[in-house]
């Protein structure tokens, strides 16, 4: 009885995750907050539906609207006691995002993170690690700026197609 | 018994409020450039800087809100914190409310505060406060690249044109004096650092200037005479007249109308 249960229980947070999988990031539509790596546990907690998530940047203003979408999707599957928990601690990483996601963001046009670097320095004019071009896959790019458009990505352009991308920051 | 505990409680919001309150008004600083940066991608770099440091006082806003709520249930929020207290309340250090200047004065400041915030948060990791520990965990990664950004901007003015040259030089002038403060602990900041939640950072000093030195050096830019006399009294709630004006706009919709929602 209790091992059918947990059957239950296992198979119940398979779905929560697949509902999840269709909440995405209002910023880079096609990357889910699963991908993203900012679901971190779905958990029951006396039957009732306990999500913990972290935010990728300190102030991401997409976290507030993630949040909402969260809870919409879920209450539109009748989960609607949800707690919502936050954590900052392990500090969330672009190691954590999925290599689905990875693809994802390279076919709509972004390049996406590479590993995190094992020493992260505070060196002036260091030298970048060469980021390949989404729409035509050379590595001749240069970095404009790093800050982008949101917090999370950096402003390079490609030498050899000249078109303009912007890389999803190793964080 | 519980008259100490409350009094180290007390401290601990005052510090956490500091912290927030540092990241905030620099916050608010770095996005008066919207619209107004020298170039457009400069304009995107610095405001997302700002974005970063609204993040860092929120998250430390909402920290206080809860321990203050914890103590005596006052229904305090970030919101409440951040828009409501006077001048005399807050407790940011003098140099994040100097004005923007020009773009040298700007860069500048968030070199000099960046490269201290980077430090204090490199220790604060360590703090026995696991929600601060995490805050500044987080607040870290970003600080970083503000570091790399400001201290890029020092040393491509410093070692620029004339002009350019000049006006670094006239900012650290303007800045130089606020410096001080940062690393001289006041009540709660000892109280803290006694308690173990976050560091004496008299302790920082050292490795800011070595950090100062190095970038001026390349920037060719004279290093400053750290034994001078320096201003004080922000984290006391004594401010410059700047802090009044930042409130003044800040502030003013909340304080108007209270209560307003979107």
């Amino acid at each position: 009885m209790r091992e059918e249960k947990n059957i239950d229980l296992e198979s119940e947070k398979k779905n929560i995750l697949q509902i999840l999988e269709t909440v995405c990031d209002p910023e880079v539509p096609v990357l889910s907050v699963v991908d993203m790596g900012i679901i971190r546990n779905v958990d029951f907690i006396d039957n009732d539906l306990q999500i913990t998530i972290t935010p990728t940047y300190t102030g991401c203003p997409a976290m507030d609207v993630i949040r909402m979408n969260i809870r919409l999707a879920l209450a539109e599957h009748g989960y609607k006691n949800l707690e919502l928990k936050t954590i900052l601690s392990p500090a969330w990483t672009t190691d954590w995002m999925s290599e689905k996601g990875k693809e994802e963001l390279k076919a709509y046009g972004i390049a996406p993170p590479k590993p995190l670097p094992v020493v992260c320095t505070l060196d002036a004019f260091q030298e970048e690690e060469a980021i390949q071009c989404p729409h035509c896959n050379s590595y001749h790019t240069k970095l404009v700026s790093r800050f982008g458009a949101t917090a999370c990505k950096a402003l390079y352009q490609c030498e050899e197609c000249k078109e303009p991308f912007e890389y999803f920051k190793c964080h | 018994m519980t008259n100490s505990k409350s009094k180290t409680q007390t401290q601990k919001i005052n510090c956490t409020i500091h912290l927030a309150d540092n990241a905030l008004i620099l916050g608010h600083r770095d996005s008066e450039w919207c619209g107004h940066g020298p170039v457009l991608e400069q304009d995107i770099a610095i405001t997302n800087i700002s974005l970063d440091l609204i993040g860092q006082a929120r998250n430390f806003y909402q920290y206080a809100a809860e321990l203050i709520n914890h103590e005596n249930g006052s229904g305090a929020t970030e919101d409440t914190l951040a828009y409501l207290r006077d001048n005399r309340d807050f407790k940011n250090c003098l140099l994040v409310e100097q004005s923007n200047g020009d773009w040298a004065v700007t860069i500048l400041r968030q070199f000099l505060f960046s490269v201290y915030q980077y430090l204090l948060y490199k220790q604060l990791q360590r703090s026995n406060d696991t929600q601060i520990a995490a805050i500044a965990e987080k607040a870290l990664k970003e600080v970083v690249y503000h570091v790399q950004w400001s201290s890029e901007w020092v040393i491509r003015l410093g070692d620029g044109t004339e002009e350019s040259h000049k006006r670094m030089l006239k900012a650290t002038d303007d800045l130089w004096t606020f410096t001080g403060e940062l690393f001289n602990p006041t009540l709660f900041e000892k109280e803290a650092a006694a308690n173990g939640y976050s560091v004496d950072v008299a302790t920082l000093k050292n490795e800011w200037m070595q950090k100062i030195k190095i970038t001026f050096e390349q920037a060719t830019l004279p290093v400053p005479n750290e034994n001078v006399w320096m201003q004080s009294g922000g984290k006391e709630g004594i401010h410059t007249e700047n802090l009044s004006y930042i409130l003044a706009d800040m502030q003013f919709l909340q304080r108007a109308y209270p209560g307003c929602e979107w």
